[in-house]
């Protein structure tokens, strides 16, 4: 028994495909994390009912669309709502270096490109627990 | 292991989450589960004393089956049918833990989506954590809260090897198992020991090749083993089962939902059954049982070094093995030690 780091891998968006989000899921569970993998094509309303029903200690959003401008702050509005404020909100992607300090501003904790290290992801999330 | 709260203050915060469950938080409900998932029996203990008189209430079905054989897809079909009566239900979908990294990828959600935003269902997905048996044992409390927060239904599946299928016996009213045709010859896996645990075989996937051929020898096997006594003394199973009931075998398309209204009026009639036949209160018995033995089990390896070491009897005990006289060799000590041990607890 003891505690394993629980995380939701969840892609908000339109966009058609998950390789990205499968390989950081695959990477992750390899590290020893429990990967909660939702799928494609999720609201945040979706995102949010499952960060409440799994408690993950953890939350990635993997994005391709650009549409993170509008659902992250929407996901970040929604959690406030909820009053859920220990879960750790990572974002995966091509996320311009200008929207990254917005994303940041409302509650997402950091972003990570496309070809970041696995590693580096692990050792951000082992860091920056919130709880 | 919890970090080291302060035990009242971990003690509060457990009644503070027990008591926002009762007014239906479902965060409260995912919290509870957390700490059942991570503290282990020491905090289980604390929420069951609590908890426990508030559940029994859940009617409980246990579906299992290989990986890939259709289990989420069809969990979240049965799950459907009993939220459109505008019923309570629960799911908990165990996974594997790789014993490799102890991580694990827990995808059942993907195939559930399409009620992730009813409120009358509450999806919880657990790595097995590499326990034996699929089920660990926060499975089972898992269930006791999702029980006591009102889940008319709990639906829990887990992948279908070896001691797997067994805790799920032990945990559910309604045991469905999944045969879909073509997956290799795992008849093989019927053999080791499927049959006793099964209330209802569901061929999923009939819109594949196979799935009629599969339906017929689930049937012959059953045919022949309706004249094999099921005895009591294998250990392994040691199976509480009505020979009343023969395990029907549907064939079900999880993908379209074809014939899941007709699986569901198998489960209910399974269910009624279990009520007039008895079947239900015997397998509780037998659930129970063995869940005291687990947790005494749990409490006993954690307290048996304290217990031995620090009573001095010991060292007259490791005097006489150290004498090396018949009947002074360490299995014979063991055994006047249980002995001891038994007498003081359980006469
Ligand atoms: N053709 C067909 N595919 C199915 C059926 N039920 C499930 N599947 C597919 O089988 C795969 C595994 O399903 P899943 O529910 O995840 O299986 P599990 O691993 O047993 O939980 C998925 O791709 C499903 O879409 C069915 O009745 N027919
Ligand atoms: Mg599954």
């Amino acid at each position: 028994m003891g505690k394993n780091i629980r995380c939701i891998v969840a892609k908000p968006g339109l966009d058609g495909h998950d390789r990205g989000a499968k390989v950081i899921s695959r990477g992750l569970r390899d590290a020893g994390l429990e990967i909660i993998y939702t799928g494609l094509h999720q609201t945040p309303d979706d995102i949010v009912e499952s960060v409440v029903q799994e408690d993950p200690d953890v939350l990635l959003l993997s994005i391709l669309s650009g549409a993170h401008t509008v659902l992250f702050p929407e996901i970040m509005k929604k959690f406030k709502e909820e009053g859920i404020d220990d879960v750790l909100v990572l974002g995966g992607g091509i996320i311009p270096d200008e929207d990254i300090v917005k994303m940041k501003e409302v509650g997402i904790s950091e972003i990570f490109g496309p070809g970041t290290k696995i590693q580096e992801i692990v050792d951000y999330i082992k860091g920056h627990l919130k709880r | 292991m919890e970090p080291l709260k302060k035990s009242s203050e971990a003690e509060f915060e457990l009644q503070n989450l027990i008591e926002r469950m009762r007014k239906g938080d479902r965060r409260a409900v995912a919290r509870l589960i957390t700490k059942v998932e991570n503290g282990g029996p020491e905090v289980s203990k604390k929420i069951l004393k609590e908890i426990y008189p508030e559940t029994g209430k859940s009617f409980i079905i246990g579906i299992t089956g290989a990986p890939g054989s259709g289990k989420s897809t069809l969990t979240n079909q049965v799950a459907s049918e009993y939220l459109k009566k505008g019923l309570k239900v629960g799911i908990i979908a165990v996974d594997p833990t790789s014993p490799f990294s102890g991580g694990a990828l827990l995808g059942d959600r993907i195939r559930m989506k399409s009620n992730f935003t009813n409120k009358n269902l509450f999806i919880r997905s657990m790595a097995n954590r590499g326990k034996l048996g699929g089920l660990a044992m926060a499975t089972k409390e898992a269930i006791h809260i999702l029980d006591a927060y009102g889940s008319d239904l709990i639906i829990v599946e887990t992948v279908g090897v070896g001691q797997s299928e067994i805790d799920i016996f032990k945990s559910a009213h309604t045991t469905l198992v999944i045969m879909p045709p073509g997956m290799g010859d795992e008849i093989q896996a019927i053999k080791a020991g499927i049959t006793e645990i099964t209330d209802i075989f569901v061929v999923n996937k009939m819109d594949r090749d196979g799935a009629d051929k599969r339906v017929n020898e689930l049937e012959t096997m059953l045919d022949i083993g309706e004249n094999i006594v099921v005895d009591q003394i294998n250990h392994n199973v040691r199976i509480v089962k009505s020979k009343k009931w023969r395990p029907p075998v549907i064939k079900t398309n999880a993908l379209s939902g074809e014939n899941v209204p007709e699986l569901i009026k198998l489960i209910e009639s399974h269910r009624e059954f279990s009520k007039t036949s008895g079947l239900k209160k015997k397998r509780l018995a037998y659930r129970y049982k063995h869940y005291v033995v687990d947790i005494i089990k749990y409490f006993q390896n954690k307290d048996i070094e304290h217990l031995i070491f620090s009573n001095p009897k010991i060292n007259d005990f490791v005097d006489q093995i150290l004498s090396y006289k018949t009947g002074s060799d360490p299995y014979s000590i063991s055994e006047i030690i249980l002995e001891l041990f038994s007498k003081r607890y359980f006469s």
